[in-house]
Parts: C-alpha cells; structure tokens; sequence
C-alpha cells in the first residue's frame, strides 16, 4: 500500500478500552460484542476456535490475521451467516444462540462481505433503499396500496441521496449497480449498510482492490462511523490502515486468538511478527500458535 | 392451399380461452422466476390444481362455480406451501428439480384408477360448467364479426378470464413496483445480501411461490371453464410452452407475459394450420399432414434456444435487467 493513503485528518484513537493487561481475551471496559468458547469445525478442520473475545463499544476495532486465520467464518458465526458448533455470544447483553441473520442485522449488527454483493441488476438508489429497515410498503398486502408507503418511501430516498452523496456517488443513483467500478460497488455496499442505522457495522476487507485515493476516503468514511458513535469491526490486510485507524487490533491465526492490543504495541508483539506480518516466513504457523513445539535452531 | 381460412382460424386465437390461461400462467411464472429468480419447473401442476380443483368442486362437493373455483387457488397455496417449506431454504436448481417431480406426481394422482370417483382418471372430468353457465348473462346466439364470431358461452369464459386477466396483472404491476418487489428482485440477485439487511428472505420467497403458482392455478381454472379437464393437459411439455411464452415476451416484465401468450399461441396455430396444409399441398417433400403438424413443436423447441442465446431478456424486457445466463 503506498503511503499517501492516510486520512486527511489524524484520526483521534480511543484509548483505555481494556481492563488489566492487554492479552488474548482481555475484558474490555464497555464491550458490545461478547464471544464466549466459540467453535466451529468443518469435517475435520478446526477453523475456527475462540475462548473468549470482547469487541470494545464506539471504537473501531480491526481483526487481522493470515489467510485461512478463521476471520471471515468468525464474522459469519457472529452474523448468524454461519452457527458454530459450540459457543455462546451476545451481542449489547442478548445471547445471539441460534439467532438467524436477518433477525441479527435487525438488532442492529451489519456486516458486509469480503466479495462484495452489490445488487447488480438494481439501480444504485433501489440498493439504498433496500437497506432501510421498517418499511410499511415491504409487507405483502400494503404493497398493493402505495398511498400507504409512498410518503415513507420519498423520505428513504432523501436519506438514501444523502449518503450517497457523502460516499461520491450521487451522480450514479439511476444507473445500475452492475455498471459501478469494483471500489465503487464497496462504497455502495457501505452506504446501503449504514441505511440500516447500523450500532455495529462489520466490514469484511474494505479496501481489498480499492485504489489509494478511494482508500482514502473509505478511512475517513469509517472513522466518520465511530464520531457518528457507531462501532466498527473490520478484517483488513493492509496494515497501513490498520495502524492508521485502529483503536483496538485483534490477531487470529489458526482460528485461535493470539494476540490483543493497541495497533502499535500489537505490532511489536513478537507473536505476531512471526504468524503474521512476517520475518520468520519459514516457521510453521503452529510454532506460533503453541500447536506444535519446534526443536531449537542452532 | 386456403392462406385466407389459416389465418382466419389462427385470429381466433387472439382472445381464445387458452390465451388467456397461458397469459395467466406466465404471469405467475413471471413472478416466480422473473421477479424472485425461483426456478420453478412445474407450473403445470399448479395449474392442474386450479382446473381439479374448479371440477371437482362442483362435481364432488356440489359446490356454486364460484366457491369451487376458490377450492382450485386454495389448492395452489397448499401445494406452494408444501412445495416450499422443504425446498426454498435450499438453492434454487433444487426448486427446479422438486417442483418438476411434484407436478408430475400430481398428474399421476389425477390419473391413477385409484380416485377414479374423484378424478376421472383417464377420461378426466366434464359436464361440471352448466351452474357456471347459466350465469352467463349473455343471451343464446352468435357475437361478434368473424374471425372473432362465437357463442355466448364462449364470449362468458372469454370476459370472465380476461376480467380475471386484468386483475392479477393489475395486482402484479403494482406489487412488483413496490418496496416489496423491490425486496424480491433483491433476492433474485443475492439472497445473502437480502439477509444482511435485515430482510427475511424465507418469507418473501415463499409469498412469491404461492402468488405464482395461484397466478398459475387462475390459468388452469380458465382453461377448465373453456372446455373439460384431463390429466393429459398437464404434462411437463405445457410448462416448458410456458416457459417459452415467457420468455419471448420477457421474464422480468409485466406485460411480457401477455404479449408472450398471445404471440406464441397466435404463432402454434398458424404453424399448427400452415405446415399440414402444406403438405397436402405436396409441398413438403411427401411428409404427411399428421407428420407435418409436428413440425409446430419442433419450430418451438428451436425458437425458444434462439431467444434464450441472442435475446434472453424477451421482446419487452430491457437487455441490463435480467440476462438468462449469470
């Protein structure tokens, strides 16, 4: 990542979230997201296997890791996309055991997905206004009588227009979704997110194929998330971003995670360099993670 | 050859009884497949049960026509219900291949020796529409001019489905140029989507089988006012003409349907007349005339790969909005 993708503005971190030592598991002070012994295997492959994990409340918290880590079927079993074998979470103190996904995102937990589903046959505005919740002309019988849905309708258009504006592609709203660019598609599944008036947005690898200019105003569109009061949890590779924009950094690897902290001192966790951002690209994944013992080098 | 008397026949089909089913059965399979991407193979057994339903009510239950045509359409909504509990949790090749046995196992119902007091296996059922025609407010005669020239009763069935007609494509333009469409053409693109939006996508699939397949019960239901009604109506090959009604007019359309039916039924009965005439005219390097009536299907099969490859989105239906192939 090249490096004139900062924000325009350095981004206030939130700092004090945690309780006591920053390690795997650590209690946070205000958590909105509480996963308890969270299991899930597929066959015989363990993907994913956490003991205990906070998400901090009003921050923006990334979950890194390497590929294969587990970080995108944890955002699954978090979502209700996916139920793990075992494990209980809750989401702002309601368990969220055996909750489907769609009664997940109607609490108020959004995520968006690491190949992004931009309704392509659908103008931009119609997939705007598919993310406002509570509409009276969604339901069967109303539908068939528009004066009972048209005022509620042009009042979602206006805040559809809104975002888009905010997000650069109000131009675009008659056209369909499938003419938009890649980044584009990934900001208008952004916005079509935040209709939803979201308290937890879960962003599974924003900037994945989104050039640097745009990256910069998704960073800022994110960090506008949290002075919005909204918290944010996204899975990112690029750790320019992450140190740029974190408060919190969550590192998994082999479905466990093995390291917590603020992105700076995270990033000096010697754990992490090694399953991770690298220097030790010839030890086994499972001398990081404790999983097998390794004999020692000359 | 009689070109005059061909194309005089085949006008009548312009507002034939039959039109209006297929209109009625493409609208629904429109919603199914157009609007809410269900891939719904078996709208023959859909409309089976409207025309069972309608005849047996009568003849079974001495119900009024009324009532019993309310038994077909209840029919359909079971059937969607059972059709769709087990298979719409699943992707949508599975709806095709369920739906596509289960209308078969319907006929089979129908025709089996079993409920031959009900049914009429083989024979199927008739002589169930005098209630439905003594409130034909038309008096006895001929109306019309010719090609258009026909009995009262007929002119009855021919006002009650096109008033049938008018009503459901009422009811489905409105519904799919509604948030709740919306939501539908949501899920024919990304279901997953839908559901992280917080939409339940169940539901709304479910709502649309049952609407279909009652737009698809409707179409059996006019076809069994217009004559009798046989298990033999029903096989799987009256789906895939729907399916090319359709999708000449346009899956993902309103009014492509309609004008689909009209074009594909107006189009059959010329061939149906044109080719046999034909070769009795020897014209046909010595086909017969029951050989050549043949070639009509064969004329279908090959126009509805032609619109599938170069115009999959149908005479209305605009290039962007559904291409058949994704």
């Amino acid at each position: 990542m090249s490096g004139n993708a900062n924000p325009s503005t350095t981004p206030v971190k939130s700092t004090g979230l945690h309780i006591g030592e920053p390690a795997p598991g650590v209690a946070k002070k205000d958590p909105i997201l509480v996963a308890d012994g969270i299991v899930r295997q597929f066959g015989g492959l363990t993907a994913v296997n956490v003991d205990h994990v906070e998400i901090p409340r009003n921050a923006i918290t990334a979950l890194i890791g390497p590929n294969g880590a587990g970080k995108t079927t944890f955002f699954n079993l978090l979502t209700g996309f996916d139920q793990p074998n075992e494990g209980t979470w809750s989401f702002n103190g309601k368990s969220l055991n055996g909750v489907p996904s769609f009664k997940v995102a109607r609490m108020g937990l959004i995520r968006t997905f690491q190949l992004t589903k931009a309704l392509g046959l659908l103008t931009v505005m119609d997939n705007m206004k598919l993310g406002n919740t509570g509409q009276r002309g969604e339901k069967l019988l109303s539908s068939l009588i528009p004066a009972l849905w048209k005022k509620q309708d042009s009042e979602i258009e206006v805040k559809a227009m809104e975002l888009l504006k905010r997000f650069k592609l109000d131009a675009k709203h008659e056209d369909f979704a499938a003419s938009l660019s890649g980044g584009q598609r990934k900001l208008l599944e952004m916005a079509r997110a935040l209709m939803t008036d979201p308290t937890l947005v879960m962003l599974d690898e924003p900037m994945a194929g989104v050039n640097p200019a745009l990256t910069q105003s998704l960073l800022d569109h994110i960090l506008d998330l949290k002075t919005q009061g909204m918290t944010v949890l996204f899975v990112e590779h690029d750790m320019h971003m992450v140190r740029h924009i974190a408060d919190w950094v969550i590192v998994m690897a082999e479905g466990k995670v093995v390291a917590e902290g603020a992105p700076d001192e995270v990033m000096k966790n010697p754990a992490v360099i090694d399953a991770y951002l690298g220097s030790h690209q010839d030890v086994d994944l499972g001398a990081v993670t404790g999983r097998i013992s390794l004999p020692e080098s000359k | 050859m009689d070109i005059l008397g061909i194309l005089n026949s085949t006008a009548g089909f312009v507002l034939a009884p039959v039109t209006i089913a297929y209109a009625l059965a493409a609208l629904g399979l429109a919603v199914h497949f157009g609007f809410a991407g269900l891939l719904n193979m078996g709208m023959a057994g859909f409309m089976a049960l409207g025309a069972y339903g309608y005849a047996m009510g009568i003849l079974s239950f001495g119900l009024p026509w009324y009532l019993a045509a309310l038994v077909g359409l209840g029919a359909a909504v079971v059937f969607a219900l059972i059709l769709g509990i087990p298979t719409l949790r699943l992707r949508g090749d599975y709806l095709a291949i369920v739906t596509i046995a289960a209308a078969e196992i319907l006929r089979l119902l129908f025709l089996t020796k079993t409920f031959d007091e009900y049914t009429g296996s083989a024979d199927g059922l008739f002589g169930y529409n005098g209630e439905f025609q003594e409130a034909n407010p038309i008096a006895d005669g001929t109306y019309g001019f010719p090609p258009f020239e026909d009995t009262a009763a007929t002119w009855w069935v021919r006002i009650v489905g096109l008033l049938i007609l008018a009503i459901a494509t009422f009811a489905v333009w409105r519904l799919v140029n509604s948030p709740w469409g919306r939501v539908l053409k949501g899920i024919r693109e990304d279901e997953d989507a839908i559901r992280s939006l917080g939409k339940n996508v169940f539901t709304y699939k479910m709502q649309a089988l049952i609407i279909g397949g009652v737009l698809g019960a409707m179409g059996g239901l006019v076809l069994a006012m217009s004559s009798n009604v046989n298990q033999g109506q029903y096989v799987t090959s009256l789906t895939f003409f729907i399916w090319t009604a359709l999708l000449l007019g346009g899956a993902a359309t309103v009014f492509g349907p309609l004008v689909g039916s009209l074009i594909f039924w107006v189009l059959q009965a010329f061939l149906g007349l044109l080719f046999p005439a034909m070769a009795e005219a020897g014209l046909l390097l010595g086909l017969t005339s029951i050989q050549a009536a043949q070639i009509k299907y064969i004329i279908v099969g090959v126009a509805l790969v032609l619109i599938v490859v170069f115009r999959p989105q149908g005479i209305f239906g605009n290039k962007k909005e559904l291409t058949f192939v994704r």
